[in-house]
């Protein structure tokens, strides 16, 4: 996307085609009024919250859950929701009560 | 070149059209009068004629949508459809035209509803005229076939990358046969040469975002740059019509003049009138009037300055018009006709007849009654008003 601002008219790719993976670059994390905190001494690393987060939030290293990438999680409590309740590995809790 | 002359309807004409081509998609819903045009691809589809992906899909809406789907992953893509089916495509008509996807419609112009009627007006293709889409009309089914083999070029050329609609008329051209000259399939393949976009979607060694949210800060330059792609589109249609005309004898242009030059009055008509106009003209020229025609070809682009060149010696021109725009200021032909007089210093009295809606017959003696009107006024300078309404009963 920033690539398309440094542009005029005349040097745009036609048809709004851009590179790719430009949503990367979209701080969408302030979008956020919950946010899901992990515990990882629950977590069994099952990585269900990974398939159903809709924004590739969750962070992973060799088939293990690392944490919550919170300049792209718009907080939509899915991962919660879902996490098995034997584990019950993440809560939401509200931004203002987060930052305090 | 190994041209043969072959008896077909306007649905026919296309659909061999269609074949010759040989599109990597085709994606269609059926709607009168356009549903022999992929009914008889289908058979083609069958019969193992054709490699095309021929998908059947649940409405014109995903047919326009297929469509688009197929040509950014980098496919040659075509469907048809008229009125209703048209207008069920709008929205994705611009998407077609905004990501600059060269697909091809064959496009049977239908009234719209309501009342519900399934014969030719412009209606439909002239409510599509501000989606970006380049527009071709048709005199009768050889021009129609002849267009689609341009309209390929046409729209994949580099300078233009625009999808683009060639139209017949309803039931007139779509089901009336003609005697007609049919291409050789290999002619027809070595004229369109192969198309090749600068990017595929499914190319995922070249990753690409396509038609993402573009907004405050992004969305205009590229709004701007398909605008001037639909600029430049006029002189490829004049190049390609010339290299029609050199390889199989047909030439087309942007309009086609009919003794236009020494005429004093003239009319404009687009579509199938123009053949019943052409008789008119000759009668009343063999009484001496002064009379000729400009048939439109190419309404999108609309060829302003061009226009205005070949209209602005007469003293009187009858815009014909086979849709009504409702503004209660007169059909849109009539609009950017005279819109496109404005600035010539010596211009004609220019007045606007809508006719023929839902099909409503246009014969030789209609065509001469508007003449003799307009004559009346180039006597008199006295018009009754700018817009009149020919054969509806009063």
């Amino acid at each position: 996307m920033r690539s398309a601002l440094d542009k005029t008219w005349k040097t745009v790719e036609h048809g709004g085609v851009i590179e790719a993976g430009t949503a990367f670059e979209y701080e969408t994390g302030d979008w956020r009024s919950r946010r899901p905190i992990w515990d990882a001494a629950k977590c069994s690393h099952c990585l269900i919250c990974w398939i159903y987060c809709p924004d590739g939030s969750i962070l992973t290293s060799e088939g293990k859950m690392t944490g919550i990438d919170y300049v792209h999680c718009k907080g939509c409590g899915i991962c919660a929701r879902e996490c098995p309740p034997k584990a019950s590995a993440i809560r939401m809790v509200s931004e203002s009560e987060a930052r305090e | 070149m190994a041209a043969k002359l072959k008896a077909m309807t306007g649905n026919e004409a296309m659909a061999e059209a269609m074949r010759q081509i040989n599109p990597d998609v085709v994606a269609a819903y059926p709607i009168t009068p356009a549903t022999e045009v992929v009914q008889i691809f289908a058979g083609f589809v069958a019969d193992g004629l054709v490699d095309t992906e021929f998908v059947a899909v649940e409405s014109e809406h995903s047919a326009m949508s297929a469509c688009i789907g197929a040509a950014v992953a980098g496919a040659r893509a075509i469907t048809s459809t008229a009125s209703q089916g048209l207008a069920l495509m709008y929205e994705m008509l611009y998407i077609a035209a905004g990501l600059r996807l060269p697909i091809i419609l064959a496009e049977v112009n239908r009234s719209l509803s309501g009342p519900l009627n399934i014969h030719c007006d412009h209606s439909d293709t002239m409510g599509a005229s501000y989606t970006g889409w380049i527009q071709l009309f048709s005199e009768n089914a050889q021009e129609a076939y002849d267009g689609m083999f341009q309209a390929v070029r046409i729209a994949e050329h580099p300078d233009v990358l625009l999808p683009a609609m060639v139209t017949t008329d309803g039931f007139i051209i779509s089901h009336g046969m003609e005697a007609m000259q049919v291409i050789g399939d290999a002619e027809v393949k070595k004229f369109i040469g192969t198309y090749t976009p600068k990017h595929r979607l499914l190319d995922t060694d070249d990753p690409r975002t396509v038609s993402p949210a573009l907004l405050q800060d992004s969305f205009f330059e590229f709004k701007r740059v398909e605008s001037e792609a639909m600029r430049k589109a006029k002189d490829v249609v004049v190049a390609v019509g010339q290299e029609f005309g050199k390889t199989f004898g047909r030439a087309y242009g942007l309009f086609e003049p009919y003794h236009l030059e020494n005429a004093e009055v003239a009319i404009v008509v687009m579509g199938s009138t123009a053949g019943t106009a052409k008789v008119a003209i000759d009668e009343l020229r063999a009484k001496g009037q002064k009379v000729g025609m400009l048939k439109l070809r190419c309404f999108r682009p609309f060829p302003y300055v061009e226009l205005a060149g070949a209209l602005k010696h007469l003293k009187v021109l009858g815009v014909m018009d086979r849709s009504d725009t409702f503004s209660s200021f007169g059909g849109p032909v009539f609009n950017e006709i005279r819109s496109a007089l404005y600035d010539e210093p010596k211009k004609p009295v220019t007045l606007n007849t809508i006719y023929g809606l839902g099909g409503r017959d246009i014969n030789v003696g209609d065509i001469k009654g508007f003449f003799e009107n307009l004559l009346r006024v180039a006597g008199s300078g006295k018009t009754d008003g700018l817009v009149s309404y020919l054969g509806v009963r009063e």
